[in-house]
């Protein structure tokens, strides 16, 4: 309770999979407090179960669609998702700023999570172009190799920053036409409860964002394990964090681990977090060949 | 009649009747010279078409391990440092020397490994030289590889190649980390180690600085000391799945960058319409090319059921036109099995095959040599996508066929399947061809044709064959940092 005279609305946050708001499923819940120490929000707690939903929602909902689109319409959809942060900036930077930060720096991450989506928005129909290639091989054949998306992805989100790290990581794993599972630490979870809430009345395929928030060491195994995911990004991963991971990943069937370090101020640097590099760990590279003569 | 009638023609001896020297024992390649393994240990490498003795090879062990990493160690504090263009010209001279060598490595790969001369010779031999003459180039032109980003070397790179492709997979590892400005130690297969030492003697004739290549022989516990040495700055490794994820586990602890290049059943997928001569000869040399000792072999075929019954006669029909036999000789096709125990697990898969109910297809005209490791080219119709032979990876000259109807449920069955490293597709419709080449879960997709590689076309898989690139602009990554990308 605020005041005299009126009841605050406490917030229940749920999780994000296949573009509808579910519950845990294991009917856990967390809770988040304000900086005065007083409940803000009720968080949904993720399971193994409901990472296995998100995942499913990912590879049957989400990934046909989205990496079905052109690179033009997702470069649009993403644009327009930077369009809708703007206008959500003041829920946001009030949610950054009620769990810890000062206002100049709530509205400084908001403002670069804005750009970023600007500029990864940009990159998706330029990619192929910096990516891929013509190989001149030795004969008659037109060989060139293609990024392309490799498929789910699983994706570990930081605790800090908490809205800039999501967007980013989230962000540059669809720009290829990638679907997204996202573990979102505690910390981070009122971000994701809006980055949920913009995304279901978005452009953006259902599936192809799934959120769950909860404890980044009880998910992580069952996201690296799982046969449908076919790439792990994360960041602010512990070192055994990564090791768990890693050999998470080699158990059911292979898939590379990209432990991102980023410190310092680089989150807010376009040319380290949306530079070709980041994307690159992103798609795959499949090469084909045809000959070229009768 | 001729004259000559009655005479026996006088040959000039053929080149590849020309044995190079092998000598009776090889060391260790540790900074820039052979040496003793440190146990004294040492295994003998056989010629798996005669079963005859060729060399014995040094055991190294973690001590020779690490003896080589201090070497690649301190090698790399002036190689990496060298002028890029400097670094260049060791490369082009590695090429050089490799292409005048050829006809012996040639011979010697196919003595130590089984394969008909016609392949060593003509596709092992050339590509290993290219790779080592397009990666000279890249040396000093690194900076303009990766946009907006700056190239640095890694460090020490352990290599562990296999026995299929021994020299080719050597140069395929050597060549971008030394122009990259890294420093290797190179682990060759148990069974093939003799291109890789001969390649190592090359190195010394181009003076290649002192511990810039350093090859240690042995056989799992070696490649195992090469993974887990504290001083390996990245981990390149081609084989089996198996003993990729083997390492995947023990690298977990460590930031350090890993590519793998693993196995695969990868689909080929015949459609009615496709030049049906032409996708005969893209299968044949898909499945039985190197006795089918080939990572992206193309050993599952996917026939349009419309036209099974006539693909499946021309197919048989040229199964029995391949000569099985002598490697030796250039009218070889189908050589020896790279050894006794790989001879084993086909021989295993096959009556698999029969138990569980597919149709073996075998020319069983011509007798085999008497001695040496030898599997016949063979095919299996009937075969269910739950068949052992259908799901796993045989690593010999054996086709699984089956039938599909749509171009939906050849694409569907193709992807079915943990592997993805290669994908053959056949048809005259260029729409067809471009739609289903993108929708192959693999990370090569030959199309109307089949196991064709360039040193400048990047090769690698996806889901359970591994990850990262070899070849093309797109395999230095494996082999740089970019401080621009903190991974």
């Amino acid at each position: 309770m605020s005041g005299a005279d009126r009841i605050d609305v406490v917030k229940t946050g749920k999780l994000y999979i296949g573009g509808a708001s579910p519950r845990s499923e294991s009917g856990r819940t967390f809770t988040i407090e304000d900086a005065k120490g007083r409940v803000y929000a009720r968080m949904a707690q993720a399971s193994r179960k409901d990472t296995r939903d998100a995942i499913e929602a990912a590879r049957a909902k989400g990934l046909p669609k989205w990496s079905g689109s052109t690179a033009y319409l997702r470069g649009q959809v993403l644009y327009r998702f930077a369009e809708m942060i703007e206008s959500r900036s003041e829920d946001l930077a009030g949610d950054l700023q009620r769990t810890g930060s000062t206002a100049a720096a709530a509205r400084k991450e908001v403002a670069a999570s804005v750009d970023r989506m600007v500029s990864l928005a940009g990159w998706c129909d330029k990619l192929d172009q910096l990516l891929g290639c013509r190989n001149p091989v030795t004969g008659p054949y037109h060989n060139h190799t293609v990024p392309q998306a490799r498929g789910v992805i699983g994706v570990v989100t930081p605790a800090q920053p908490r809205l800039l790290g999501l967007i980013s990581m989230v962000g540059l794993t669809l720009v290829p036409g990638n679907a997204v599972v996202a573990i979102v630490p505690r910390e981070a979870a009122l971000q994701a409860i809006t980055l949920g809430e913009m995304l279901a009345v978005s452009d953006m395929p259902a599936g192809a964002v799934n959120l769950l928030t909860g404890d980044v060491d009880e998910l992580l195994e069952h996201l690296g394990a799982h046969g449908d995911v076919r790439a792990v990004l994360g960041a602010g991963l512990s070192k055994g964090q990564r090791a768990d991971l890693r050999r998470a990943a080699a158990d059911s069937v292979l898939r590379p681990v990209h432990c991102v370090k980023f410190a310092g101020d680089d989150w807010v640097k376009d040319a380290v977090v949306s530079s070709p590099w980041m994307l690159d760990l992103v798609v795959d590279h499949k090469t084909i060949w045809h000959p070229a003569s009768t | 009649m001729t004259a000559a009638e009655g005479t026996r023609l006088e040959y000039a001896t053929a080149p590849e009747r020309l044995r190079p020297q092998i000598d009776a024992s090889y060391g260790l390649f540790i900074n820039g010279e052979f040496v003793e393994p440190a146990s004294n240990a040492s295994f003998v490498t056989t010629d798996p078409a005669t079963g005859r003795k060729l060399a014995e090879v040094a055991q190294g062990d973690e001590r020779d391990v690490d003896r080589a990493v201090q070497a690649a160690k301190a090698a790399g504090a002036r190689w990496s440092r060298l002028k890029p263009s400097e670094r260049a010209k060791y490369l082009f001279r590695l090429a050089r020397r490799l292409q005048e060598c050829s006809r012996e490595l040639a011979v010697l790969e196919t003595m130590d490994g089984g394969k008909p001369i016609r392949e060593s010779r003509d596709v092992d031999l050339p590509l290993a030289a290219q790779h080592f003459f397009y990666h000279a180039g890249w040396a000093d032109k690194l900076q303009f590889a990766f946009a907006g980003a700056t190239p640095k070397p890694l460090g020490v790179c352990g290599q562990i190649i296999p026995w299929n492709f021994p020299l080719l997979m050597a140069a395929w590892k050597i060549a971008p980390a030394l122009a990259c400005g890294n420093t290797v130690v190179l682990k060759p297969a148990e069974t093939t180690p003799l291109t890789a030492l001969h390649l190592a003697r090359i190195m010394q004739e181009i003076e290649l600085p002192d511990g810039v290549v350093n090859i240690v022989t042995g056989a799992g516990n070696t490649g195992a000391a090469v993974v887990n040495h504290p001083g390996m700055k990245k981990i390149a490794f081609t084989g089996s799945t198996d003993v990729g994820r083997h390492i995947m586990h023990s690298l977990a602890a460590r930031d350090i960058p890993l590519t793998l290049e693993l196995g695969g059943k990868s689909p080929n997928i015949v459609f009615a319409d496709a030049s049906l001569d032409q996708a005969i000869e893209g299968v044949v040399s898909g499945i039985w090319f190197n006795q089918g000792h080939v990572c992206c072999a193309g050993s599952r075929l996917y026939v349009e059921e419309c036209i099974a019954e006539e693909f499946i006669a021309a197919l048989r029909e040229r199964m029995a036109r391949l000569r099985v036999g002598d490697p030796l000789d250039k009218n070889t096709d189908v050589g020896a099995i790279n050894s006794a125990e790989q001879l084993e697990r086909i021989e295993g898969l096959v009556s698999c095959g029969r138990d569980q109910g597919a149709v073996l297809h075998e020319i069983n005209d011509d007798p085999l040599p008497s001695r040496g490791n030898w599997h016949r080219p063979c095919f299996f119709t009937g075969v269910e996508p739950s068949h052992t032979i259908a799901r796993e990876e045989i690593f010999g000259p054996v086709l699984s066929v089956m039938t599909f109807r749509t171009p939906e449920e050849a694409i569907r069955r193709a992807n079915s399947t943990p592997y993805g490293l290669a994908a053959g597709v056949w048809t005259d419709k260029g729409a067809k061809i471009f739609d289903i080449a993108a929708r192959l879960e693999a990370g090569v997709v030959w199309c109307n044709t089949y196991n064709m590689f360039d040193a400048s076309s990047p090769f690698g898989g996806t889901k359970a064959s591994g990850f990262g690139r070899e070849g093309g602009r797109h395999g230095l990554r494996a082999y740089v940092q970019l401080a621009e990308a903190r991974s």
